[in-house]
């Protein structure tokens, strides 16, 4: 029995939801196989072997070119028939193309999934619903199970031991129906710095307390203040369209670990939590004392944002002045 | 002329703290309002609008109880023209039943010549999260399907779509109609209904479909809810007084310039 990862890389390699996927995957205990679509970036295939992949499946050509999610399922369809389990990231690309994958396969899948076992010829998983407010155990049975692995449920750790992987080319038929739903343009946006923010000391995060897209002013002169601190947001701010997607924390953004993260006006949801849980000391600053954030930081302030954080900005510049 | 169908989805409204029902299933939603997701909010807003920008009619659709006519009459009170509802328990249907089940209903409205051009549904719902109801409608009705975008227009009898691409810009689909579309929010800011709008709603007969099949289920065992980390909180202060004390902290860090 093997598991197949679908990766999705970038620039600088597989992205580290799909590196936290192969980790997902190698937790089950099978050997593990990677599958490739489209031109990778040099390196890749090295980095895959020490995430454990013994096999990287390849499939390139004119059909790859531009995005459509249908001629990627088309790829992993024609890979899937060795594997019990087939598994992508839960971004965007990783839920589409296993959904339609599972229409493909006839086949159950599983979203969001944070945790899984073998369970006789099924696998049981468990993953999040409501929002994260609760788990679900769900059992996947078939002759393959479809999943997608929730951003930063685990940590993305390379194997102990590295392996040097096969490059099997794969022979994919695509039809002119998979091509149907190209992507047709891309247009480039704000400069991705989430390199900053993910090696940042401090993190000033966000919320949709923060009350609108001129809200931000405080926040962004306390990073100022601070030492290597950076900004980042909830999802609710990107969705507003407050701040750009690549100051995005949590589950569908980035994950930080840093020296000290102060969450300001950010309520704590799971998705949230998953991609800052790991901050060495959390600062909440919430008008709610009942709000998650406040519940599991080490310290918070009870208030209005747009009240302590200039305070907290004013007695910073009095004793660098003092 | 575009004629649009928008599936919805009757959640509940969480708030706060939740709690499940006797058997672990489902969510105990008696104390709860309900709602749509918030992907759905967005996909209904673009129904209206391309159905108002092309001439054609918007009809929203559920599949749920007969409490989902709530859903469904406010869907109408925004400017959907038609509701159909099919009666089915929807915590007992998989992502497979319940696309399966609104197949049955396009292929017999064009049977019975009403065609439905675009089919607008939310990614995802906010209380399952399965990410794969629009695409299996897609594959039921064999038309073309993309998903998670945040803009829908129709230009020239295209689908033209919109959305975030990984790398941070945005990426843009046309597809042939008749199309699948499912849309994620945060690309257009759904209106609130007029009262006008509201007393229209209310005469409109609710159209109902009854699914011809028996639901083979989700695979769900059962919910758990996280157990609650005990709270080790220090609270440093209330209001901007609280101001000292944090940059205290943020000393004792050594995280100041
Ligand atoms: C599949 C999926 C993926 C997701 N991925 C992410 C993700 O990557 N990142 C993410 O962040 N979310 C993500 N979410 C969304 C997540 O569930 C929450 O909706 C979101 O994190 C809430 O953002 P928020 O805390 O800013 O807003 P809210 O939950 O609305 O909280 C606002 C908080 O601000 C406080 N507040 C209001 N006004 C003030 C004020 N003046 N001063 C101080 N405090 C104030 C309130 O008390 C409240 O606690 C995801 C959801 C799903 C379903």
């Amino acid at each position: 029995m093997t598991t197949l990862v679908l990766v999705e890389t970038d620039e600088s390699g597989a992205v580290e939801v799909s590196r936290e996927t192969l980790t997902f995957a190698r937790g089950l205990g099978d050997e593990v196989h990677a599958i490739v679509v489209g031109d990778g970036p040099a390196g890749l295939v090295e980095q895959l072997g020490a995430y454990g992949a013994t096999v990287v499946l390849h499939a390139d050509g004119d059909a790859f070119t531009a995005y459509s999610a249908a001629a990627w399922a088309a790829a992993v369809v024609s890979a899937a028939g060795d594997h019990s389990v087939v598994m992508a990231a839960g971004t965007p690309r990783g839920m589409e193309v296993v959904a339609h994958v599972a229409c493909r396969l006839d086949a159950t899948m599983a979203a969001n999934v944070v945790s899984a076992e073998r369970d006789g010829d099924g696998l049981l998983v468990a993953r999040q619903v409501l929002g994260g407010s609760a788990m679900e155990d769900m059992r996947l049975d078939g002759s393959v199970a479809l999943l997608t692995v929730a951003g930063h449920a685990v940590e993305a750790k390379p194997a102990d031991a590295a392996a040097t992987p096969e490059v099997r080319p794969l022979d994919v038929a695509v039809s002119d129906a998979d091509l149907r739903t190209r992507v047709v343009r891309t247009e480039a946006g704000e400069p991705d710095e989430s390199g900053q923010l993910t090696s940042a000391r401090v993190v000033v995060g966000a919320g949709r307390g923060a009350g609108s897209a001129d809200g931000f002013k405080d926040l962004l002169e306390l990073t100022d203040l601070l030492d290597n601190a950076s900004l980042g947001v909830s999802r609710v701010v990107t969705s507003l369209g407050w701040r750009p997607h690549h100051e995005q924390v949590g589950q569908t953004g980035s994950r930080v670990s840093p020296d000290l993260y102060v969450a300001c006006g950010i309520s704590g949801a799971i998705q949230h939590w998953t991609g800052m849980s790991s901050s060495k000391t959390i600062l909440a600053i919430n008008t709610d004392p009942d709000a998650p954030m406040v519940t599991k930081a080490h310290y918070a302030v009870i208030g209005d944002l747009h009240e302590i954080v200039p305070a907290i900005n004013e007695e910073l510049r009095r004793r660098a002045n003092g | 002329m575009t004629n649009v169908l928008v599936c919805i989805k009757r959640v509940p409204d969480l708030g706060g703290e939740i709690s499940l029902t006797a058997d672990g299933r489902s969510v105990d939603d008696s104390g709860l309002g309900h709602t749509i997701s918030a992907h759905e909010e967005a996909a209904v807003e673009l129904a209206i609008t391309v159905a108002k920008d092309t001439g054609g009619e918007a009809t929203v659709l559920t599949l749920g109880s007969d409490d989902a006519v709530e859903q469904l009459r406010n869907a109408l009170a925004l400017g959907c023209t038609a509701a159909i509802r099919i009666d089915a328990d929807a915590s007992a249907q998989g992502p497979a039943d319940v696309a399966r089940a609104i197949a049955d209903v396009v292929r017999e409205r064009e049977a019975g010549g009403t065609t439905y051009d675009l089919v607008l549904l939310g990614s995802d719902a906010s209380d399952t999260g399965d990410f794969q109801v629009g695409i299996r409608l897609a594959y039921a009705l064999d038309r073309p399907v993309v998903t998670a975008v945040s803009t829908v227009s129709v230009q020239d009898g295209t689908v033209v779509a919109r959305g975030a691409a990984p790398d941070g810009g945005s990426e843009v689909y046309e597809l042939p109609m008749p199309a699948v579309v499912t849309v994620m929010e945060g690309g257009v800011e759904p209106r609130y209904p007029s009262i006008p709008g509201r007393m229209k709603a209310k005469k409109v007969a609710i159209e109902e479909a009854a699914p011809g099949f028996g639901a083979a289920g989700s695979g769900r065992l059962r919910l758990r809810l996280p157990e609650p980390a005990p709270s080790q909180v220090t609270i440093l202060g209330e209001g901007p007084q609280a101001a000292a004390a944090v940059v205290d902290l943020f000393e004792k860090l050594g995280v100041t310039r």
